[in-house]
Protein backbone atom coordinates (compact mmCIF):
# COMPACT_ATOMS: atom_id res chain seq x y z
CA UNK A 1 0.00 0.00 0.00
CA UNK A 2 2.40 2.84 0.97
CA UNK A 3 6.01 2.89 0.16
CA UNK A 4 8.14 2.28 3.03
CA UNK A 5 10.63 4.64 1.74
CA UNK A 6 8.49 7.32 1.65
CA UNK A 7 5.39 6.86 4.19
CA UNK A 8 4.11 10.62 3.68
CA UNK A 9 0.94 9.56 1.65
CA UNK A 10 -1.33 11.73 -0.41
CA UNK A 11 -4.20 13.03 0.16
CA UNK A 12 -5.96 10.65 -2.16
CA UNK A 13 -4.53 7.46 -0.81
CA UNK A 14 -5.38 8.46 2.66
CA UNK A 15 -9.21 9.23 1.32
CA UNK A 16 -9.13 5.96 0.11
CA UNK A 17 -7.58 3.81 3.40
CA UNK A 18 -10.78 6.33 5.46
CA UNK A 19 -13.25 5.01 2.33
CA UNK A 20 -11.78 1.35 3.36
CA UNK A 21 -12.17 1.42 6.46
CA UNK A 22 -16.20 3.00 6.39
CA UNK A 23 -17.30 0.62 3.69
CA UNK A 24 -16.14 -2.46 5.56
CA UNK A 25 -17.43 -1.35 9.04
CA UNK A 26 -19.36 -4.25 10.24
CA UNK A 27 -23.53 -3.66 10.84
CA UNK A 28 -24.54 -1.46 12.89
CA UNK A 29 -21.79 -0.06 13.60
CA UNK A 30 -20.53 2.28 11.06
CA UNK A 31 -20.78 5.49 13.21
CA UNK A 32 -17.93 4.03 15.70
CA UNK A 33 -15.87 3.28 12.86
CA UNK A 34 -16.32 7.00 11.34
CA UNK A 35 -15.54 8.21 15.23
CA UNK A 36 -12.14 6.42 14.98
CA UNK A 37 -11.45 6.70 11.22
CA UNK A 38 -11.58 10.73 11.97
CA UNK A 39 -9.59 10.94 14.84
CA UNK A 40 -7.22 8.97 13.05
CA UNK A 41 -7.10 11.36 9.98
CA UNK A 42 -6.94 14.46 11.86
CA UNK A 43 -8.00 16.21 8.94
CA UNK A 44 -12.04 16.51 8.86
CA UNK A 45 -11.93 18.37 5.20
CA UNK A 46 -10.58 14.83 3.96
CA UNK A 47 -12.56 12.68 6.00
CA UNK A 48 -16.08 14.34 5.14
CA UNK A 49 -14.85 14.04 1.73
CA UNK A 50 -14.08 10.43 2.66
CA UNK A 51 -17.33 9.68 4.51
CA UNK A 52 -19.36 11.18 1.41
CA UNK A 53 -18.42 8.51 -0.66
CA UNK A 54 -18.25 5.60 1.57
CA UNK A 55 -21.50 6.52 3.54
CA UNK A 56 -23.84 6.12 0.75
CA UNK A 57 -22.02 2.52 -0.59
CA UNK A 58 -22.61 1.27 2.97
CA UNK A 59 -26.07 2.12 3.16
CA UNK A 60 -27.17 0.70 -0.12
CA UNK A 61 -24.88 -1.85 0.42
CA UNK A 62 -26.31 -3.31 3.93
CA UNK A 63 -29.82 -2.10 3.09
CA UNK A 64 -30.03 0.58 6.23
CA UNK A 65 -33.46 0.85 7.16
CA UNK A 66 -34.46 5.19 7.43
CA UNK A 67 -37.15 6.27 8.84
CA UNK A 68 -39.54 8.96 7.21
CA UNK A 69 -40.69 11.75 8.54
CA UNK A 70 -44.26 12.70 9.91
CA UNK A 71 -44.59 8.99 10.60
CA UNK A 72 -45.40 7.48 6.98
CA UNK A 73 -43.01 4.37 7.61
CA UNK A 74 -39.64 3.22 7.04
CA UNK A 75 -37.93 3.34 3.91
CA UNK A 76 -35.04 1.01 2.45
CA UNK A 77 -31.75 2.19 0.91
CA UNK A 78 -30.85 0.48 -2.02
CA UNK A 79 -29.91 0.66 -5.28
CA UNK A 80 -33.39 -0.52 -6.82
CA UNK A 81 -35.16 2.96 -5.04
CA UNK A 82 -32.18 5.23 -5.97
CA UNK A 83 -33.37 8.10 -8.02
CA UNK A 84 -30.65 10.21 -7.42
CA UNK A 85 -27.53 10.06 -4.45
CA UNK A 86 -29.50 11.25 -1.87
CA UNK A 87 -33.48 10.75 -2.77
CA UNK A 88 -34.68 7.22 -2.49
CA UNK A 89 -38.09 5.60 -3.71
CA UNK A 90 -40.56 4.30 -1.66
CA UNK A 91 -42.94 2.17 -3.57
CA UNK A 92 -45.22 1.38 -0.51
CA UNK A 93 -45.96 5.07 0.35
CA UNK A 94 -45.35 6.20 -3.57
CA UNK A 95 -43.00 8.93 -1.37
CA UNK A 96 -39.38 10.02 -2.40
CA UNK A 97 -37.52 10.05 0.92
CA UNK A 98 -34.47 12.84 0.73
CA UNK A 99 -31.53 11.22 2.89
CA UNK A 100 -28.29 12.31 4.81
CA UNK A 101 -26.24 9.83 4.64
CA UNK A 102 -23.72 10.63 6.79
CA UNK A 103 -25.48 11.32 9.66
CA UNK A 104 -28.20 8.15 8.61
CA UNK A 105 -31.23 9.85 8.27
CA UNK A 106 -34.27 10.68 6.53
CA UNK A 107 -34.50 14.93 6.30
CA UNK A 108 -37.55 15.32 4.06
CA UNK A 109 -40.01 13.23 1.84
CA UNK A 110 -42.92 14.52 -0.64
CA UNK A 111 -45.18 12.52 -2.80
CA UNK A 112 -43.64 10.50 -5.98
CA UNK A 113 -44.28 12.48 -9.53
CA UNK A 114 -45.98 10.27 -12.23
CA UNK A 115 -43.45 9.55 -14.03
CA UNK A 116 -41.62 7.34 -10.97
CA UNK A 117 -44.71 5.47 -9.87
CA UNK A 118 -45.33 2.15 -12.18
CA UNK A 119 -48.83 1.94 -14.40
CA UNK A 120 -51.93 0.84 -12.43
CA UNK A 121 -51.54 -2.83 -14.33
CA UNK A 122 -48.23 -2.85 -12.58
CA UNK A 123 -49.02 -1.84 -9.31
CA UNK A 124 -51.63 -3.97 -8.98
CA UNK A 125 -49.25 -7.02 -8.69
CA UNK A 126 -46.78 -5.03 -6.56
CA UNK A 127 -49.22 -4.37 -4.12
CA UNK A 128 -50.48 -7.72 -3.80
CA UNK A 129 -46.87 -8.91 -3.48
CA UNK A 130 -45.94 -6.46 -0.78
CA UNK A 131 -49.20 -7.09 1.36
CA UNK A 132 -48.45 -10.99 1.16
CA UNK A 133 -44.94 -9.95 2.14
CA UNK A 134 -45.77 -7.77 4.53
CA UNK A 135 -47.45 -10.33 6.81
CA UNK A 136 -43.94 -12.65 6.29
CA UNK A 137 -41.57 -10.23 7.42
CA UNK A 138 -43.03 -8.96 10.63
CA UNK A 139 -44.21 -12.82 11.92
CA UNK A 140 -40.12 -14.16 10.91
CA UNK A 141 -37.95 -10.72 11.61
CA UNK A 142 -38.41 -9.18 15.02
CA UNK A 143 -36.63 -5.39 13.60
CA UNK A 144 -37.45 -6.55 9.30
CA UNK A 145 -38.59 -4.20 6.63
CA UNK A 146 -39.44 -5.49 3.23
CA UNK A 147 -40.11 -3.32 0.13
CA UNK A 148 -40.93 -4.63 -3.62
CA UNK A 149 -40.01 -2.50 -6.38
CA UNK A 150 -40.60 -2.18 -9.67
CA UNK A 151 -37.05 -2.52 -11.82
CA UNK A 152 -37.74 -2.85 -15.69
CA UNK A 153 -41.29 -2.43 -17.21
CA UNK A 154 -43.21 0.11 -14.99
CA UNK A 155 -44.88 1.44 -17.63
CA UNK A 156 -46.53 -1.81 -19.49
CA UNK A 157 -50.21 -1.40 -19.19
CA UNK A 158 -51.52 -4.68 -19.60
CA UNK A 159 -51.08 -8.12 -20.80
CA UNK A 160 -48.55 -8.50 -23.23
CA UNK A 161 -44.87 -7.56 -21.94
CA UNK A 162 -42.86 -8.69 -19.35
CA UNK A 163 -41.18 -6.47 -16.45
CA UNK A 164 -39.31 -7.16 -12.82
CA UNK A 165 -39.61 -6.86 -9.46
CA UNK A 166 -36.70 -6.99 -7.00
CA UNK A 167 -37.79 -8.15 -3.45
CA UNK A 168 -35.68 -6.47 -0.14
CA UNK A 169 -35.63 -7.74 2.87
CA UNK A 170 -33.56 -6.43 5.67
CA UNK A 171 -33.27 -7.01 9.33
CA UNK A 172 -30.67 -5.92 11.95
CA UNK A 173 -29.87 -6.42 15.51
CA UNK A 174 -27.83 -4.31 17.11
CA UNK A 175 -26.75 -4.91 20.79
CA UNK A 176 -23.74 -2.85 21.53
CA UNK A 177 -24.13 -3.26 25.62
CA UNK A 178 -23.61 -6.64 24.99
CA UNK A 179 -21.07 -6.55 22.05
CA UNK A 180 -23.25 -8.28 19.35
CA UNK A 181 -24.53 -7.35 16.46
CA UNK A 182 -26.22 -9.13 13.34
CA UNK A 183 -27.81 -8.42 10.36
CA UNK A 184 -30.16 -10.47 7.92
CA UNK A 185 -30.57 -9.39 4.23
CA UNK A 186 -31.98 -10.91 1.38
CA UNK A 187 -32.66 -9.71 -2.44
CA UNK A 188 -34.99 -11.34 -4.75
CA UNK A 189 -35.08 -10.88 -8.46
CA UNK A 190 -38.08 -11.89 -9.87
CA UNK A 191 -38.60 -12.17 -13.78
CA UNK A 192 -41.91 -12.17 -15.25
CA UNK A 193 -42.05 -13.76 -18.43
CA UNK A 194 -45.16 -13.26 -20.83
CA UNK A 195 -44.66 -14.89 -23.29
CA UNK A 196 -43.76 -18.35 -21.40
CA UNK A 197 -46.50 -17.65 -18.64
CA UNK A 198 -43.72 -18.06 -15.67
CA UNK A 199 -42.12 -16.06 -13.46
CA UNK A 200 -38.20 -16.44 -12.60
CA UNK A 201 -37.14 -16.60 -9.01
CA UNK A 202 -34.11 -15.54 -7.96
CA UNK A 203 -32.49 -15.07 -4.63
CA UNK A 204 -29.35 -13.92 -2.63
CA UNK A 205 -29.28 -14.13 1.32
CA UNK A 206 -26.58 -12.91 3.50
CA UNK A 207 -26.44 -13.35 7.16
CA UNK A 208 -23.36 -11.43 9.23
CA UNK A 209 -23.07 -11.39 13.14
CA UNK A 210 -20.34 -9.72 14.79
CA UNK A 211 -19.40 -10.58 18.81
CA UNK A 212 -16.42 -8.13 20.38
CA UNK A 213 -16.31 -9.05 23.54
CA UNK A 214 -12.69 -10.12 24.83
CA UNK A 215 -12.10 -10.23 20.95
CA UNK A 216 -13.57 -10.08 17.73
CA UNK A 217 -15.24 -13.09 16.32
CA UNK A 218 -17.56 -12.57 12.90
CA UNK A 219 -19.69 -15.00 11.22
CA UNK A 220 -19.88 -14.43 7.57
CA UNK A 221 -22.48 -16.63 5.14
CA UNK A 222 -23.81 -16.34 1.70
CA UNK A 223 -26.25 -18.34 -0.11
CA UNK A 224 -28.01 -18.11 -3.76
CA UNK A 225 -31.08 -19.86 -4.61
CA UNK A 226 -33.23 -20.08 -7.78
CA UNK A 227 -36.74 -21.25 -8.57
CA UNK A 228 -39.78 -20.55 -10.44
CA UNK A 229 -43.69 -20.11 -10.52
CA UNK A 230 -46.39 -19.62 -12.98
CA UNK A 231 -47.58 -16.26 -14.18
CA UNK A 232 -51.04 -16.03 -12.74
CA UNK A 233 -53.29 -13.14 -11.17
CA UNK A 234 -51.59 -10.67 -8.98
CA UNK A 235 -52.68 -12.26 -5.89
CA UNK A 236 -52.56 -15.83 -7.25
CA UNK A 237 -48.84 -14.55 -8.02
CA UNK A 238 -48.05 -12.92 -4.58
CA UNK A 239 -49.30 -16.08 -2.76
CA UNK A 240 -47.27 -18.56 -4.86
CA UNK A 241 -43.86 -16.27 -4.70
CA UNK A 242 -44.13 -15.50 -1.23
CA UNK A 243 -44.28 -18.95 -0.07
CA UNK A 244 -41.50 -19.57 -2.24
CA UNK A 245 -39.20 -16.85 -0.77
CA UNK A 246 -40.55 -18.21 2.96
CA UNK A 247 -39.79 -21.63 2.11
CA UNK A 248 -36.07 -20.87 0.96
CA UNK A 249 -35.29 -18.17 3.72
CA UNK A 250 -36.57 -20.90 6.40
CA UNK A 251 -34.38 -23.72 4.61
CA UNK A 252 -31.88 -21.63 4.55
CA UNK A 253 -31.82 -20.66 8.41
CA UNK A 254 -32.04 -24.56 8.70
CA UNK A 255 -28.79 -25.26 6.70
CA UNK A 256 -27.10 -22.38 8.73
CA UNK A 257 -27.97 -24.12 11.98
CA UNK A 258 -26.68 -27.06 10.51
CA UNK A 259 -23.55 -25.71 9.42
CA UNK A 260 -22.92 -25.03 13.16
CA UNK A 261 -23.88 -28.35 14.26
CA UNK A 262 -21.52 -29.84 12.49
CA UNK A 263 -18.69 -27.54 13.63
CA UNK A 264 -17.46 -29.54 16.84
CA UNK A 265 -17.77 -32.97 15.90
CA UNK A 266 -16.55 -32.75 11.97
CA UNK A 267 -15.86 -29.49 10.47
CA UNK A 268 -13.54 -28.25 13.70
CA UNK A 269 -11.80 -32.11 14.59
CA UNK A 270 -9.93 -30.36 11.28
CA UNK A 271 -8.34 -27.78 13.29
CA UNK A 272 -8.52 -29.10 16.91
CA UNK A 273 -9.74 -31.76 18.85
CA UNK A 274 -12.10 -31.78 21.95
CA UNK A 275 -10.26 -34.60 23.71
CA UNK A 276 -6.53 -36.17 22.47
CA UNK A 277 -6.47 -38.71 20.06
CA UNK A 278 -6.42 -41.18 23.22
CA UNK A 279 -9.59 -39.72 24.15
CA UNK A 280 -8.14 -38.93 27.00
CA UNK A 281 -7.12 -35.55 28.92
CA UNK A 282 -3.62 -35.67 27.95
CA UNK A 283 -0.96 -37.40 30.54
CA UNK A 284 1.27 -34.57 31.55
CA UNK A 285 2.65 -36.52 34.11
CA UNK A 286 3.52 -39.08 31.81
CA UNK A 287 3.90 -37.12 29.21
CA UNK A 288 7.62 -37.28 28.51
CA UNK A 289 8.03 -41.11 28.32
CA UNK A 290 5.09 -40.66 26.04
CA UNK A 291 7.29 -38.41 23.53
CA UNK A 292 10.63 -41.10 24.19
CA UNK A 293 8.68 -43.99 23.33
CA UNK A 294 7.48 -42.18 20.31
CA UNK A 295 10.66 -41.30 19.46
CA UNK A 296 12.36 -44.59 19.23
CA UNK A 297 9.47 -45.58 17.53
CA UNK A 298 9.69 -43.01 14.50
CA UNK A 299 13.89 -44.03 15.30
CA UNK A 300 12.67 -47.33 14.41
CA UNK A 301 10.23 -46.74 11.88
CA UNK A 302 7.49 -48.50 13.71
CA UNK A 303 5.27 -45.01 13.23
CA UNK A 304 5.62 -43.64 10.11
CA UNK B 1 -3.55 4.09 19.17
CA UNK B 2 -6.60 3.59 21.17
CA UNK B 3 -8.52 4.63 17.78
CA UNK B 4 -6.67 2.59 15.90
CA UNK B 5 -6.77 -0.71 18.40
CA UNK B 6 -10.41 0.05 18.53
CA UNK B 7 -10.93 -0.01 14.28
CA UNK B 8 -9.00 -3.33 14.42
CA UNK B 9 -11.66 -4.59 16.78
CA UNK B 10 -14.39 -4.31 14.40
CA UNK B 11 -12.90 -5.00 11.22
CA UNK B 12 -13.68 -8.50 10.18
CA UNK B 13 -10.57 -11.01 11.12
CA UNK B 14 -10.32 -11.90 7.35
CA UNK B 15 -9.52 -8.55 6.38
CA UNK B 16 -7.13 -7.69 9.34
CA UNK B 17 -3.80 -7.45 7.26
CA UNK B 18 -5.28 -4.99 4.67
CA UNK B 19 -6.92 -3.24 7.92
CA UNK B 20 -3.05 -3.07 9.61
CA UNK B 21 -1.15 -2.38 6.49
CA UNK B 22 -3.71 0.78 6.14
CA UNK B 23 -3.34 1.68 9.49
CA UNK B 24 1.10 1.01 9.29
CA UNK B 25 0.58 3.06 6.31
CA UNK B 26 -1.76 6.26 7.91
CA UNK B 27 0.34 5.88 11.37
CA UNK B 28 3.79 5.65 10.10
CA UNK B 29 5.50 6.47 13.63
CA UNK B 30 3.64 4.34 15.75
CA UNK B 31 4.17 1.11 13.28
CA UNK B 32 6.20 -0.76 16.14
CA UNK B 33 3.30 -0.29 18.74
CA UNK B 34 0.77 -1.25 15.93
CA UNK B 35 2.65 -4.06 15.28
CA UNK B 36 3.41 -5.63 18.75
CA UNK B 37 -0.50 -5.07 19.89
CA UNK B 38 -2.27 -6.11 16.90
CA UNK B 39 -2.63 -9.95 16.39
CA UNK B 40 -1.25 -11.21 13.51
CA UNK B 41 -1.15 -14.38 11.65
CA UNK B 42 1.57 -16.63 12.74
CA UNK B 43 4.92 -17.71 10.42
CA UNK B 44 6.63 -20.43 10.10
CA UNK B 45 10.06 -21.09 9.32
CA UNK B 46 12.36 -24.35 8.47
CA UNK B 47 15.43 -25.25 10.50
CA UNK B 48 17.41 -26.91 8.25
CA UNK B 49 19.85 -28.23 10.68
CA UNK B 50 16.73 -29.76 12.25
CA UNK B 51 14.51 -30.43 9.41
CA UNK B 52 11.55 -29.46 11.76
CA UNK B 53 9.39 -25.97 10.87
CA UNK B 54 9.37 -23.74 13.91
CA UNK B 55 7.13 -20.81 14.55
CA UNK B 56 8.08 -16.89 14.02
CA UNK B 57 7.20 -14.17 17.02
CA UNK B 58 8.63 -11.69 18.84
CA UNK B 59 10.52 -13.51 21.42
CA UNK B 60 12.24 -15.19 18.90
CA UNK B 61 13.66 -12.63 16.82
CA UNK B 62 17.17 -11.03 16.81
CA UNK B 63 17.16 -8.08 13.88
CA UNK B 64 15.90 -10.14 10.93
CA UNK B 65 16.86 -13.71 11.91
CA UNK B 66 14.93 -16.14 14.40
CA UNK B 67 16.16 -18.80 16.70
CA UNK B 68 14.60 -22.06 16.28
CA UNK B 69 13.97 -24.25 19.11
CA UNK B 70 15.23 -27.10 17.89
CA UNK B 71 18.37 -26.60 16.95
CA UNK B 72 18.87 -23.24 19.26
CA UNK B 73 20.34 -21.81 16.18
CA UNK B 74 19.28 -18.28 14.31
CA UNK B 75 17.74 -18.62 10.50
CA UNK B 76 19.40 -17.15 8.64
CA UNK B 77 22.10 -17.63 10.30
CA UNK B 78 23.28 -14.55 12.59
CA UNK B 79 26.73 -14.24 14.29
CA UNK B 80 25.80 -13.38 17.58
CA UNK B 81 22.42 -13.47 18.12
CA UNK B 82 21.33 -13.74 21.66
CA UNK B 83 20.46 -17.30 23.07
CA UNK B 84 19.06 -18.20 26.53
CA UNK B 85 21.14 -19.23 29.49
CA UNK B 86 21.76 -22.66 29.67
CA UNK B 87 19.32 -23.63 32.76
CA UNK B 88 16.45 -21.57 30.60
CA UNK B 89 17.71 -23.70 27.44
CA UNK B 90 17.41 -26.87 29.20
CA UNK B 91 13.62 -25.77 30.35
CA UNK B 92 13.09 -24.84 26.75
CA UNK B 93 13.93 -28.40 25.24
CA UNK B 94 11.81 -30.24 27.85
CA UNK B 95 8.96 -27.63 27.02
CA UNK B 96 9.18 -28.08 23.62
CA UNK B 97 9.04 -32.23 23.50
CA UNK B 98 6.34 -32.08 25.86
CA UNK B 99 4.05 -29.50 23.90
CA UNK B 100 4.61 -31.47 20.94
CA UNK B 101 3.21 -34.51 21.88
CA UNK B 102 0.44 -32.27 23.28
CA UNK B 103 0.19 -30.53 19.85
CA UNK B 104 0.04 -34.00 17.71
CA UNK B 105 -2.63 -35.39 19.83
CA UNK B 106 -5.30 -32.46 19.83
CA UNK B 107 -4.46 -31.14 16.70
CA UNK B 108 -3.38 -34.16 14.52
CA UNK B 109 -0.40 -31.99 12.72
CA UNK B 110 0.29 -28.66 12.68
CA UNK B 111 3.73 -26.82 14.02
CA UNK B 112 4.23 -25.94 17.85
CA UNK B 113 7.56 -24.27 19.62
CA UNK B 114 7.87 -23.35 22.82
CA UNK B 115 10.48 -20.24 23.84
CA UNK B 116 11.72 -19.56 27.55
CA UNK B 117 13.86 -16.54 28.69
CA UNK B 118 14.94 -14.91 31.75
CA UNK B 119 13.20 -11.53 32.46
CA UNK B 120 14.62 -8.44 33.73
CA UNK B 121 12.82 -9.11 37.04
CA UNK B 122 14.65 -12.53 37.94
CA UNK B 123 11.45 -14.20 36.78
CA UNK B 124 11.21 -15.82 33.72
CA UNK B 125 8.74 -15.90 30.66
CA UNK B 126 7.59 -18.50 28.16
CA UNK B 127 5.69 -18.48 24.82
CA UNK B 128 4.06 -21.42 23.56
CA UNK B 129 2.83 -21.51 20.03
CA UNK B 130 0.68 -23.53 18.00
CA UNK B 131 -0.22 -23.01 14.42
CA UNK B 132 -2.34 -25.48 12.63
CA UNK B 133 -3.94 -25.74 9.31
CA UNK B 134 -7.14 -27.39 8.28
CA UNK B 135 -7.65 -26.53 4.91
CA UNK B 136 -7.93 -28.54 2.17
CA UNK B 137 -4.57 -27.63 0.81
CA UNK B 138 -3.31 -28.13 4.49
CA UNK B 139 -2.95 -31.13 6.86
CA UNK B 140 -6.34 -31.21 7.64
CA UNK B 141 -7.47 -34.37 6.75
CA UNK B 142 -10.70 -34.82 6.65
CA UNK B 143 -11.78 -32.21 3.94
CA UNK B 144 -14.69 -30.49 6.22
CA UNK B 145 -12.99 -27.60 5.88
CA UNK B 146 -12.26 -25.48 2.89
CA UNK B 147 -10.16 -23.08 4.56
CA UNK B 148 -9.42 -22.83 8.25
CA UNK B 149 -7.14 -22.22 10.47
CA UNK B 150 -6.52 -22.43 14.33
CA UNK B 151 -3.35 -20.12 16.29
CA UNK B 152 -3.15 -20.33 19.80
CA UNK B 153 -0.38 -17.99 21.55
CA UNK B 154 0.05 -18.20 25.51
CA UNK B 155 2.14 -16.21 26.90
CA UNK B 156 3.01 -17.27 30.58
CA UNK B 157 5.27 -14.30 32.83
CA UNK B 158 6.54 -16.05 36.34
CA UNK B 159 7.53 -13.45 38.66
CA UNK B 160 10.30 -13.82 41.24
CA UNK B 161 10.19 -16.37 43.65
CA UNK B 162 9.17 -15.53 47.22
CA UNK B 163 8.98 -17.74 49.94
CA UNK B 164 9.01 -20.61 47.10
CA UNK B 165 5.42 -18.88 45.79
CA UNK B 166 5.39 -16.85 42.69
CA UNK B 167 3.16 -15.31 40.74
CA UNK B 168 2.38 -15.43 37.21
CA UNK B 169 0.31 -13.97 34.04
CA UNK B 170 -0.86 -15.52 31.88
CA UNK B 171 -2.28 -13.62 28.38
CA UNK B 172 -3.83 -16.97 25.73
CA UNK B 173 -4.70 -15.14 21.88
CA UNK B 174 -6.72 -17.75 20.05
CA UNK B 175 -7.03 -16.75 16.59
CA UNK B 176 -9.26 -18.85 14.14
CA UNK B 177 -10.69 -18.45 10.78
CA UNK B 178 -12.52 -21.61 8.47
CA UNK B 179 -14.84 -21.66 6.12
CA UNK B 180 -17.13 -23.68 4.55
CA UNK B 181 -18.60 -24.40 1.03
CA UNK B 182 -21.50 -27.22 0.45
CA UNK B 183 -24.46 -26.59 -1.48
CA UNK B 184 -27.33 -26.23 0.40
CA UNK B 185 -25.83 -24.04 2.55
CA UNK B 186 -23.49 -21.83 0.63
CA UNK B 187 -20.65 -20.50 1.64
CA UNK B 188 -19.99 -20.02 5.70
CA UNK B 189 -16.92 -18.55 6.99
CA UNK B 190 -16.43 -17.73 10.95
CA UNK B 191 -13.20 -16.06 11.68
CA UNK B 192 -12.19 -13.82 14.68
CA UNK B 193 -9.85 -13.96 17.83
CA UNK B 194 -9.94 -13.95 21.62
CA UNK B 195 -7.82 -12.99 24.22
CA UNK B 196 -8.17 -13.48 27.95
CA UNK B 197 -5.49 -12.50 30.43
CA UNK B 198 -5.17 -14.61 33.57
CA UNK B 199 -3.19 -13.78 36.98
CA UNK B 200 -2.18 -15.69 39.54
CA UNK B 201 -0.69 -15.52 42.57
CA UNK B 202 0.83 -18.00 45.00
CA UNK B 203 2.16 -20.60 42.71
CA UNK B 204 3.87 -22.83 43.98
CA UNK B 205 6.90 -21.63 42.50
CA UNK B 206 8.98 -24.93 42.65
CA UNK B 207 6.35 -26.47 40.47
CA UNK B 208 7.95 -24.98 37.53
CA UNK B 209 11.44 -24.32 38.39
CA UNK B 210 12.05 -28.16 39.31
CA UNK B 211 11.15 -29.23 35.62
CA UNK B 212 15.00 -28.62 35.06
CA UNK B 213 16.08 -31.31 37.41
CA UNK B 214 13.03 -33.00 39.04
CA UNK B 215 11.99 -36.52 38.44
CA UNK B 216 7.83 -34.75 38.66
CA UNK B 217 7.17 -33.02 35.75
CA UNK B 218 6.51 -29.94 37.25
CA UNK B 219 5.64 -27.71 34.01
CA UNK B 220 2.31 -29.66 34.69
CA UNK B 221 0.44 -27.15 36.02
CA UNK B 222 0.96 -24.37 33.66
CA UNK B 223 0.06 -26.99 30.57
CA UNK B 224 -3.00 -27.89 32.44
CA UNK B 225 -4.22 -24.49 32.41
CA UNK B 226 -3.35 -24.48 28.47
CA UNK B 227 -5.59 -27.19 28.27
CA UNK B 228 -8.45 -26.06 30.26
CA UNK B 229 -8.09 -23.17 28.53
CA UNK B 230 -7.95 -24.18 24.98
CA UNK B 231 -10.85 -26.61 25.57
CA UNK B 232 -12.91 -23.43 27.01
CA UNK B 233 -11.76 -21.51 23.92
CA UNK B 234 -13.03 -23.98 21.55
CA UNK B 235 -16.18 -24.75 23.48
CA UNK B 236 -16.90 -20.74 24.13
CA UNK B 237 -16.42 -20.35 19.75
CA UNK B 238 -17.76 -23.52 18.28
CA UNK B 239 -19.73 -25.50 20.28
CA UNK B 240 -23.61 -25.58 19.78
CA UNK B 241 -24.91 -25.24 23.18
CA UNK B 242 -27.21 -28.26 24.33
CA UNK B 243 -29.30 -25.91 26.20
CA UNK B 244 -30.11 -23.89 23.05
CA UNK B 245 -31.21 -26.99 20.61
CA UNK B 246 -34.30 -26.43 21.79
CA UNK B 247 -34.33 -22.12 20.91
CA UNK B 248 -33.40 -23.36 17.52
CA UNK B 249 -35.98 -26.01 16.94
CA UNK B 250 -38.44 -23.17 18.70
CA UNK B 251 -37.77 -20.25 16.16
CA UNK B 252 -37.27 -22.43 13.11
CA UNK B 253 -41.08 -21.27 13.10
CA UNK B 254 -40.42 -17.82 14.01
CA UNK B 255 -37.60 -15.25 13.61
CA UNK B 256 -34.33 -16.50 11.46
CA UNK B 257 -32.93 -13.53 12.83
CA UNK B 258 -33.17 -14.08 16.53
CA UNK B 259 -32.42 -17.76 15.76
CA UNK B 260 -28.88 -16.22 14.27
CA UNK B 261 -28.68 -13.81 16.97
CA UNK B 262 -29.19 -16.24 19.15
CA UNK B 263 -27.22 -19.16 18.61
CA UNK B 264 -24.09 -17.01 18.12
CA UNK B 265 -24.60 -15.20 21.06
CA UNK B 266 -25.27 -18.47 23.29
CA UNK B 267 -22.15 -20.46 21.17
CA UNK B 268 -19.73 -17.55 22.35
CA UNK B 269 -21.19 -17.63 25.86
CA UNK B 270 -21.87 -20.74 26.97
CA UNK B 271 -19.41 -23.09 28.98
CA UNK B 272 -19.68 -26.98 29.15
CA UNK B 273 -20.93 -28.03 32.46
CA UNK B 274 -17.45 -29.80 32.51
CA UNK B 275 -18.19 -32.80 34.84
CA UNK B 276 -21.85 -33.76 33.44
CA UNK B 277 -21.27 -33.67 29.91
CA UNK B 278 -18.46 -35.79 28.42
CA UNK B 279 -17.75 -35.29 24.92
CA UNK B 280 -19.44 -37.23 22.25
CA UNK B 281 -16.69 -38.70 20.63
CA UNK B 282 -15.11 -40.61 23.39
CA UNK B 283 -17.89 -43.05 24.02
CA UNK B 284 -15.87 -45.64 22.65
Amino acid sequence: MADPENPELTEKQKKEIAKWFLANAPTGEIQYVAKDVRLLMGDDRLYDMAAAEAFPLFNKDHLVVLEMPGRSGDVIISTFGEIDGANFFDPRTAQVATVDHVKQVCTNVRPANDDELPSAYIEEFRFALDAELCKYVVDTYPKGTCAVYCTRGKDVDGPGADFDFAVVISASRTSPQNFCNGSWRSIWTLEFKDDLQVVEVKGNMQVVAHYFEEGNVQLNTKHECRNSTIFQSPEDCAASISNIILHHETEYMASIEESYSHLPDTTFKDLRRKLPVTRTLFPWQNAMQFSLTRDIAIELGINK
Amino acid sequence: MEAAMDLMRRISPNQSETALSALLALLPHHSSELLSQVDQPLQVLMDGECAKEFILCEYNRDADSYRSPWSNKYFPPLEDGSLPSAEMRKLEIEANAIFSVYRDQYYEGGVSSVYVWEDDRQGFVSCFLIKKDGSKTGDGRRGYLHEGSWEAIHVIEVGPEEDGKAHYCLTSTVMLSLTTEEKPSGTFNLSGSIRRQDRSSNVKVNHMIMLVGGEERPLCDMFKSFEKDELKDRNRVFEIPFPTTETMAMSLSSPPMILSYVLVLAILHWQPPRASRKPPDCGT
